[in-house]
């Protein structure tokens, strides 16, 4: 995973509350093969298109979205099913981060996982982001250091659980971390046996 | 020293260690695995590493399964893809798989504990969000997404911040035509979509206890709808006397060990909670959603509600957002609302005592809408098979299927059409959930019977009246 710190890109609005797993990626495309090709296609599918695959007038769907990072959304961005194949619909789609008031737990951290920021902002300074967009897309800077995120005139911080924000700043990788623990979790797991044992 | 809660006390049972950021390392007892997983063994491929613990992980196929043949003859080849790399990824790894055709097969949610697999105390994941449900025995069991698969197969453990502890308590009883579902609904249409983000959940109170383990599992089921980190019920005698002789439970002097450390796990007297909500069992009602999420959720004499009426714009926008979806009118009784089909499933609602529930309402009556039934596992089918359920529902004029997600999710075809609405016992409405453009309304098994036979959304307590 690529380190991230400070970047700024196109942000894209989103004012929808509960954008959930499934309008993120509907359940019908989940059974194609990632490679070669990514889940960027299908991001947001039925937003985007009708039931003919003609494109609606969607945010999406605009020239700006081609090369935009960032996502704005209002509350529960994210609920729904475990499944990363919204994150990686995301992120094969080309962004970086989302910026919303609250988030699905398991979204949040498949996001992390695979690269892309979950920013936690409050409702008002949400809402503050969406009217200074004024349903445009925008230029938006994050730095992910000082957790903040400015746009135009306005500067609001965001919240990020601090291993998520270390595993994101040095790219990190859960498995490498974890496997360098490994004697610390085989004698885990002999005491384990002791205490537990039917489940040895 | 503050007491314990249950949550706390099977969380500390299973730390590692911490890191310097106060995330934990937990071991994990059991992960199951269902046809999804595919990205998860690639991320092992990739980096061409072993599965740590194979006799730690179960595969069971259920999402992409066909419901009307036991086989995949007719299988659309992608969807056969799928299920054939569960088949060949848990060989290649040693895993065990409860395949297609086992007759132990089932909706991953509904095997665990039928088998003995979930068990007081346990931790447990899986690739699924409402691996919640096995919360119901008092194990610590959550969903995580593909990229925590990969590395629960590589080390056995996995990296959590701990959630903060909320107690849901019900006391009182509940009304005649009131089931776990209409709990759930009640709490997440008061508390939100997102209520319980960040928090594990407990379920408490006397309704609580009263509720059978089947209902139970209903009610951990849907702890991830209110955005519930996980749901748990402190184990009593009701639930030992569940686990106690299933296949994978612990038997003879193991079995004493168990039950006696499944009897310390309850949460303390003076055990603290970061919130506390309370519901009374007389409040609750029969519930339907309305819109495009579980906490567009109504009694069923309610009206569907009225964009004018709110004060927040962003509010208004979004129930005219909902009932544009849905094709409902501000104002109009829910009980006028006329369904197209219903289909009874899922791991929400699919065990024996659901499909009892909806064949007593159907029993020797005739349904005016199509709809399909698929039990939770092939054994719930079995069961109910030998009690003649399956004849109630065909009679009545329902499809009998074989047990897989079926419906709920559509994956393996069983789909609602564009623009048609549903009455289901599943767990999620969100827009194109059961098939793009279809309508979806969540609601108990008794009350989907009831619309099935009225071709409305029916108050089952008139219907009973
Ligand atoms: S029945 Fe539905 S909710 Fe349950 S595991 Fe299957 S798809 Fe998920």
């Amino acid at each position: 995973m690529e380190p991230m710190n400070q970047f700024s890109a196109v942000a894209l609005p989103l004012p929808l509350e509960n954008v959930d797993t499934d309008q993120l990626i509907p359940a019908r495309f989940m059974k194609e093969p990632r490679k070669p090709n990514g889940y960027g296609a299908f991001l947001l599918h039925d937003m985007r298109f009708d039931s003919s695959g003609e494109p609606l007038d969607f945010m999406l769907n605009r020239p700006e979205a081609a090369s935009s990072e960032v996502l704005v959304a209002r509350r529960n961005f994210g609920a729904g099913s475990s499944r990363e194949a919204a994150v990686y619909a995301l992120v094969d789609h080309g962004f970086r981060c989302v910026i919303a008031p609250s988030f699905g737990d398991i979204f949040a951290s498949n996001s992390v996982n695979n690269g892309l920021l979950p920013a936690l902002v409050s409702e008002q300074d949400c809402e503050r982001l969406l009217e200074a967009m004024a349903e445009q897309p925008a230029t938006i800077t994050i730095d992910l250091q000082n957790q903040c995120i400015s746009l135009g005139e306005q500067t609001v911080s965001f919240d990020i659980n601090p291993t998520w924000k270390l595993k994101l700043l040095n790219g990190w990788d859960d498995i490498d971390l974890t496997l360098a623990r490994t004697p610390e979790i085989e004698q885990f797991r002999t005491n384990y046996k002791n205490r537990y044992p039917w489940l040895g | 020293m503050a007491g314990k809660t249950l949550f706390d006390k099977v969380w500390q049972a299973h730390e590692v260690c911490r890191n310097d950021e106060g995330q934990s390392l937990l071991w994990v007892d059991r992960h199951l695995a269902h046809e999804g997983s595919f990205h998860a063994f690639n991320k092992l491929a990739e980096r061409d590493m072993p599965v740590r613990h194979p006799e730690c992980t179960i595969g069971i196929a259920d999402h992409y399964v066909p419901t009307n043949a036991r086989n995949l003859i007719a299988v659309q080849p992608k969807v056969r893809s799928v299920i054939e790399q569960l088949v060949d990824n848990t060989r290649k790894h040693g895993v065990e798989l409860i395949g297609l055709d086992d007759p132990r097969q089932g909706i991953v949610h509904v095997v665990g504990p039928e088998q003995g697999i979930t068990q007081p105390g346990l931790l447990m994941v899986c690739g699924d969000s409402h691996t919640s449900t096995h919360g119901a025995l008092g194990a610590l069991a959550f969903g995580i997404g593909a990229s925590e698969v990969a590395h629960v197969l590589a080390t056995q453990t996995l990296w959590q911040t701990k959630p903060k502890r909320m107690r849901i308590t019900i006391d009182g009883q509940l009304a005649p035509g009131v089931s776990a579902k209409d709990i759930a609904l009640a709490w997440i249409s008061r508390l939100g979509a997102d209520g319980a983000r960040g928090y594990a959940i407990e379920y408490a109170g006397s309704v609580i206890r009263g509720l059978s383990v089947e209902a139970r599992l209903t009610l951990c089921n849907l702890s991830i709808e209110g955005g519930g980190r996980c749901g748990m019920i402190a184990p009593d005698e009701k639930t030992i006397e569940y686990v106690r002789g299933r296949p994978y439970a612990p038997k003879g002097e193991a079995l004493a060990q168990a039950e006696a450390y499944w009897r310390t796990l309850f949460t303390d007297e003076d055990a603290q909670f970061d919130r506390e909500v309370a519901l009374r069992g007389e409040d609750i009602a029969p519930i339907v959603t309305w819109g495009v999420s579980p906490e567009e959720a109504l009694p069923i004499d309610s009206m569907v509600p009225d964009p004018a009426n709110e004060t927040s714009p962003s509010k208004a926008r979004q129930i005219r957002d909902s009932l544009d979806y849905m094709g409902l009118k501000p104002g109009q009784k829910l009980e006028d609302v006329t369904v197209d089909r219903v289909f009874i499933g899922s791991c929400t609602n699919a065990r024996l005592e659901d499909l009892r529930a909806a064949a007593s309402v159907l029993r020797g009556k005739n349904c005016r809408v199509p709809g399909i039934v698929s039990p939770g596992s092939t054994l719930v089918k079995a069961k109910a098979e030998a009690e003649g359920l399956d004849r109630v529902f065909v009679d009545a004029g329902l499809e009998w299927r074989e047990s897989g997600c079926s419906m709920c999710v559509g994956m393996n075809g069983d789909l609602v059409a564009s623009g048609e609405r549903c009455a289901s016992t599943t767990n999620r409405n969100f827009k194109g959930r059961q098939g793009p453009g279809a309508r979806t309304h969540l609601m108990s098994p008794a009350m989907v019977a009831a619309a099935a036979l009225t071709g409305h959304l029916t108050d089952i307590r008139a219907l009973r009246g």
